[in-house]
């Protein structure tokens, strides 16, 4: 937080020079879990505030910006959950072949909406919800190359962050909570804290295609189970290595339909394995002569891994299935709604994101996520009592 | 015999203008009107969405436009969401093409996301207004087919009246009425009909200004939808020709980093 002062402090003193747009939203939230928790000092009921203000300031004809960009959330239990975060703090400058783009910023790769697998430089932010759109801030320097051929985006990226994971008082969580003080990596000391990426992206008629490449800290851990030497206990500890990562990720749009595949190559943590996500998006618009848009989306996700990996969340060989409402009304009234099941066993996890402006700044989103008949040996088991529904009423300034 | 010479003349001159059929002088007046808009290079300006329902509620959407003159093919703009202020810093690329379908992305400034959007959302509302995205593309003149009606006028300045008849796929209309002023060649109302051809919108084009003493841009626009009795209109500000902006100003760099 002093850090946050002092920023807010250089600004204000910037601010009779520049002119600073603000801008920005804060709001509450009810994270409310069906079942009655299944470890000790877990709750049935979390409330939490959220305050995520934007500073930016734009001049050079738009060629040059700079944004700032804190992040706070507050939560009633779990402290874990209680964070700050710089989602961005960076200074960009535009020239007609390049781009610089250097500070804390956050970069989305990627096509397809049930898993985000080419999409790997910054950490998840798995606290704020574990669905994984949520994303620390990344210090980086980007060099993007503007050409004919595409854009050639550099990366060289220092400074790792470890992913926070819901501590003792928190859900969705194992029995034993995954421990924030013992992380274990492959590398030391400066090589540790490094990665770079590049990635190459271009758009041709109908195809957008992106090919990429990762080296350095692995963002995902995997999660391996120790006992305490002190005490003897069993301990979760997360596992960073470091790997290479390549990741193709391409679209086609035509007419109603989106195609979308992701793919990787990871080498490093483990053994090298392949895991990809296709499928399609199709839209009928305006149905029923109304401005309603409805989508249908269908998605396989595959990993070669298969049922012996040992990281959370593998999709190795699953369907994603679902249904997008747009309403196209003055409110922006959205639906989705979907359900993602595993082709070799009995789990399913359904997932339905509804939001609505409910006053020119005003916007209410909820979201339920729903365990079904989660297999014994899933990696997903321990989430089965955890169904819960959310909702959060935010204000826009 | 000189007077047959004559009659001759005559006819070979004035066969062309008898023989021009409504179709014809349908496409000729709009191709008019796009000659006349040819070389503007760029604009941007600043336009605000009121929207209004059947009670009489509004509410207020604040954009920015920036539009770029391609030769040969449509325009390519880009609109920046500046209100309502959960959807700031969304943006939309187009790329706008007569016949083959526009190339559109939405980048969503939350996630940091650019997706592109599919091109078969002709007819859709635009930001929960009377507007459709068709309404709102840049007017090729391969997009319609033409037949000229007959000369009225309308509050008072003579107009031609023109029936377009969109050629491309995924329109909301078979077919859309425009009044056109005979000076100065601009479009003053469009009435819109539905894909069942019952009247759905009106729109009426309103305080033309002239730009480098040469381009009419109307600063406001009014969209009724007699269907479902809401309107929306759009009012323009700080229109600005010729700002130095490039290809480059309409790529996805650029939508990334607009706010």
């Amino acid at each position: 937080m002093r850090i946050l002062l002092i920023i807010v402090c250089i600004l204000g003193a910037l601010k009779p020079a520049w002119a600073l747009e603000v801008s920005g939203y804060a709001g509450i939230e009810s994270l409310g879990f069906i079942h009655d928790a299944n470890y000790d000092n877990q709750h049935n009921h979390y409330l939490s505030g959220v305050i995520q203000p934007e500073i930016f300031h734009e001049w050079d004809d738009g060629r040059q910006n700079f944004a700032f960009v804190p992040f706070y959330r507050y939560s009633q239990h779990d402290s874990r959950r209680t964070h700050f975060d710089i989602r961005e703090l960076s200074w960009l400058k535009a020239a007609e072949t390049w781009e610089l783009r250097v500070g804390i910023r956050k970069v989305f790769w990627g096509v397809a909406e049930s898993q985000h697998l080419v999409d790997i430089v910054n950490q998840t932010d798995w606290v704020e919800n574990i669905d994984g759109e949520d994303k620390l801030g990344q210090p980086m320097i980007n060099l993007a190359l503007i050409r004919d051929w595409g854009t050639l985006d550099l990366f060289v990226l220092p400074g790792f962050r470890e992913r926070r994971f819901p501590g003792e008082e928190g859900r969705n969580r194992p029995p034993i909570p995954i421990s924030m003080d013992h992380a274990n990596f492959s590398k030391d000391g400066f090589e540790r804290q490094m990665a770079y990426a590049m990635r190459w992206s271009a758009s041709f008629n109908v195809w957008d295609i992106g090919l990429s490449h990762f080296y350095g800290t692995s963002r995902d851990p995997l999660i391996l189970l120790e006992f305490d030497p002190a005490t003897g206990k069993p301990r979760l500890i997360q596992r960073y290595d470091t790997i290479n990562q390549t990741g193709l990720d391409v679209q086609m749009t035509e007419g109603n339909w989106l195609w979308k595949l992701e793919a990787i190559v990871r080498s490093g943590q483990r053994n090298t394995y392949f895991a990809g996500t296709g499928g399609f998006e199709y839209t009928f618009f305006g149905v029923f002569d109304t401005g309603l848009d409805l989508g249908l989306l269908a998605e396989y996700l595959y990993d070669s891994r298969g049922r012996t990996n040992r990281s959370l969340f593998a999709f190795e060989d699953d369907f994603l299935v679902a249904l997008r409402f747009g309403f196209n009304d003055a409110q922006s009234t959205e639906i989705l709604a979907g359900v993602l099941f595993d082709r070799n066993s009995s789990t399913k996890f359904y997932s339905i994101e509804a939001s609505r402006r409910i006053a020119a700044n005003w916007k209410l989103s909820v979201e339920a996520r729903l365990f079904g008949q989660v297999a014994n040996d899933d990696q997903a088991f321990f989430l089965k009592d955890d169904d819960h529904i959310r909702a959060e009423l935010t204000f826009h300034f | 015999m000189k007077n047959l010479l004559l009659l001759a003349l005559l006819a070979l001159f004035a066969q062309p203008l008898l023989a021009l059929s409504p179709e014809q002088q349908g496409r000729d007046i709009f191709v008019a009107i796009d000659k006349r808009e040819n070389g503007f290079g760029d604009t941007r300006a600043d336009v605000k969405m009121i929207l209004k329902n059947r009670s009489g509620d509004e509410s207020l959407r604040l954009l920015e436009i920036k539009t770029l003159e391609v030769q040969n093919d449509g325009d390519k703009s880009l609109t920046l969401f500046d209100s309502p202020r959960d959807i700031k810093g969304t943006a939309l690329l187009s790329f706008t093409h007569a016949l083959t379908p526009d190339d559109q992305w939405l980048y969503l400034p939350a996630l940091k996301r650019v997706k592109r959007i599919a091109s078969a959302n002709k007819s859709g509302p635009f930001l929960g207004s009377e507007y459709a995205f068709e309404d709102l593309t840049s007017t090729e003149i391969e997009k319609y087919s033409y037949h000229y009606l007959r000369d009225e006028p309308l509050d008072g300045i003579d107009c031609f009246v023109v029936e377009l008849t969109p050629r491309y796929e995924h329109s909301g209309y078979t077919r859309q009425i425009t009044w056109v002023d005979k000076a100065r060649y601009v479009v003053l109302k469009t009435e819109y009909y539905d894909r069942k051809n019952a009247l759905l919108k009106t729109q009426t084009f309103s305080q033309y200004q002239q730009y480098l003493g040469q381009y009419w841009r109307p600063l406001d626009q009014l969209m009724v939808n007699h269907q479902n009795g809401k309107s929306t209109r759009l009012l323009s500000e700080n229109f600005q020709f010729r700002t130095g902006l490039t290809e480059r100003d309409f790529d996805q760099n650029a939508l990334k980093r607009s706010r």
